[in-house]
């Protein structure tokens, strides 16, 4: 697979562009997954995780850290994978919406977001979810209005809330911290 | 982005050897802050130092009873750690005022007091700005100008610090520690950093080469008698329009100490020594505090979109005040105001 993507990354830069900072290895370990890559040092997280490994659950909305699609975990926090830089995380553990599932079965939060109705669209579900496992395993909210204002970096545009943090908050009693 | 080199330092003095003659170097942290203004080309590092690695991500009790939190220990790790939030639960509360979860679990300590000012002209490229461009004029002056200055501002630049945190840190009256070539030294809060004046492109007194190694709370935190209250155009994850963080310390029903930092209306957290002193000896009354207010803002002037703000920062510093004397601090989670 490492191999694969060197070439894949390679292909991608014009002659022109081999005057640039050399690629630099990068170790991630995605969803249980360990992956090398060689990246441009401005490579965000973001970008390595859709681009250079097709993992493409992970969205980009506004590429600057006001909306929360890009949300993941690494190494089991939550943060914004669009203002990280993919070479600073060099060696950290990386979750993304494609880890959710074990064994062909959806997640208990997937599965909530679903008999919610909590999305229209979907373009922010991704983020919503990987940011309500963060907001579960940190323990900090108990009441449905510490839900809400921990879950305030996720933007859902359809205004899907009231249905978010229903299916947050059902998951969160089901499996407390 | 433009192009950059990628270092990544060993220790303290491998980051401080790193930084030295690269005038256009920057440290790498959280990067929540860089990253963003690197995307929009305000910022453009030649050589990003990475100094994520190195030993300063602890919080750790001094031998004089002050708390030491370590430059790179995250805001979310600060907010919700149990010596913070039992004996300086201002700071805990001004950190979870600001921006989001996941940011809160990026930012470093130390990147929270150098991030830069959401100001709009500062992040248009197309506008001048003299914080920017030295030089090219300031775009809000006669702009878009709601979320700028009213006090401490020059003609050059009205821009504010963002910080929720450094209000708190302001109030507490926190030492800066740092570290650079000529060794380390430790900043009061209060003059870390700068009003604009003419040179609005330098935010703080940090030297280029210098790093910093950990934020110094003092003793005295304020546990009992405290508010930290920010009013914005929505109730979460905005910058402030006005914020305040008020402490007390009240004996017998007469204040002994007063803290009142404001957020969201100078270019560094704003602080006024006479309009704490002037609480020293009262009862904790809403004549008392309006008094306070207006010494706070004595001087105060805004432009055609923010002039509000001076009335409403009046009225917040009261409000503050008051939930602080009655020990009900605003809630970060329920947003009344009570």
């Amino acid at each position: 697979m490492g191999q694969a993507m060197q070439g894949k990354t390679q292909a991608r830069h014009t002659p022109s562009e081999r005057a640039l900072t050399p690629e630099v290895q990068v170790s991630l370990r995605v969803n249980g997954v360990e992956r090398r890559l060689l990246l441009r040092p401005w490579t965000t997280l973001l970008d390595a995780l859709r681009e250079h490994l097709d993992l493409t659950g992970t969205k980009k909305g506004c590429d600057h850290g006001q909306c929360g699609a890009c949300t993941v975990l690494i190494d089991g926090r939550r943060v914004l994978s669009c203002l990280t830089l993919a070479v600073v995380n060099d060696g950290a553990e990386i979750t993304t919406i494609e880890g959710l599932v074990t064994n062909g079965e959806l997640h208990p939060l997937q599965m909530a977001f679903i008999s919610h109705d909590a999305f229209q669209c979907g373009y922010c579900t991704p983020g919503q979810i990987c940011s309500a496992l963060g907001l579960i395993a940190e323990g900090h909210a108990k009441t449905s209005d510490e839900i809400r204002e921990l879950m305030s970096g996720n933007i859902c545009r359809c205004g899907c809330y009231p249905n978010i943090i229903a299916a947050v908050e059902e998951v969160m009693q089901e499996a407390p911290p | 982005m433009i192009d950059f080199d990628y270092v990544k330092a060993r220790d303290v003095n491998d980051a401080i050897g790193q930084i030295a003659g690269h005038p256009a170097a920057r440290f790498i942290a959280g990067g929540s802050n860089l990253v963003d203004l690197m995307k929009e080309d305000v910022e453009r590092p030649t050589r990003l130092i990475d100094i994520t690695g190195l030993p300063l991500k602890e919080i750790e009790e001094t031998q004089a009873g002050s708390l030491r939190i370590g430059a790179l220990v995250p805001n979310s790790d600060v907010a919700y750690d149990e010596r913070i939030t039992t004996r300086y639960p201002l700071l805990s509360s001004a950190i979870l005022a600001g921006a989001s979860a996941q940011l809160r679990n990026m930012a470093s300590t130390g990147g929270n007091l150098l991030q830069r000012t959401r100001c709009l002209y500062f992040y248009d490229i197309t506008t001048p700005c003299n914080k920017r461009e030295p030089g090219s004029g300031c775009g809000a002056l006669d702009g878009f100008n709601r979320l700028n200055a009213i006090l401490g501002w020059s003609k050059a630049c009205i821009a504010v610090h963002p910080s929720d945190m450094c209000v708190a840190l302001a109030a507490l009256e926190a030492t800066v520690h740092v570290a650079g070539p000529r060794g380390e030294r430790a900043i009061p809060f209060v003059d870390f950093h700068r009003l604009p004046g003419d040179t609005p492109e330098i935010d703080t007194n940090l030297a280029h080469d210098e790093i910093i190694t950990a934020i110094e709370l003092p003793p005295e935190g304020f546990h009992c008698n405290y508010s930290y209250l920010k009013i914005r155009d929505r109730l979460s994850y905005a910058f402030a329009l006005v914020s305040v963080g008020a402490a007390l310390r009240i004996e017998a029903g007469a204040i002994r100490v007063a803290r009142i930092a404001l957020g969201g209306v100078a270019h560094k957290p704003w602080r006024v020594p006479k309009a704490e002193q002037t609480l020293v000896g009262r009862q904790p009354n809403r004549q008392a505090f309006g008094e306070a207010a207006e010494l706070l803002l004595r001087g105060a002037a805004g432009f055609a979109h923010n002039s509000f703000k001076i009335d409403l920062a009046r009225r917040a510093i009261v409000r503050a005040l008051e939930q602080a004397t009655a020990g009900t601090p605003q809630s970060q989670s329920s947003k009344k105001i009570v």
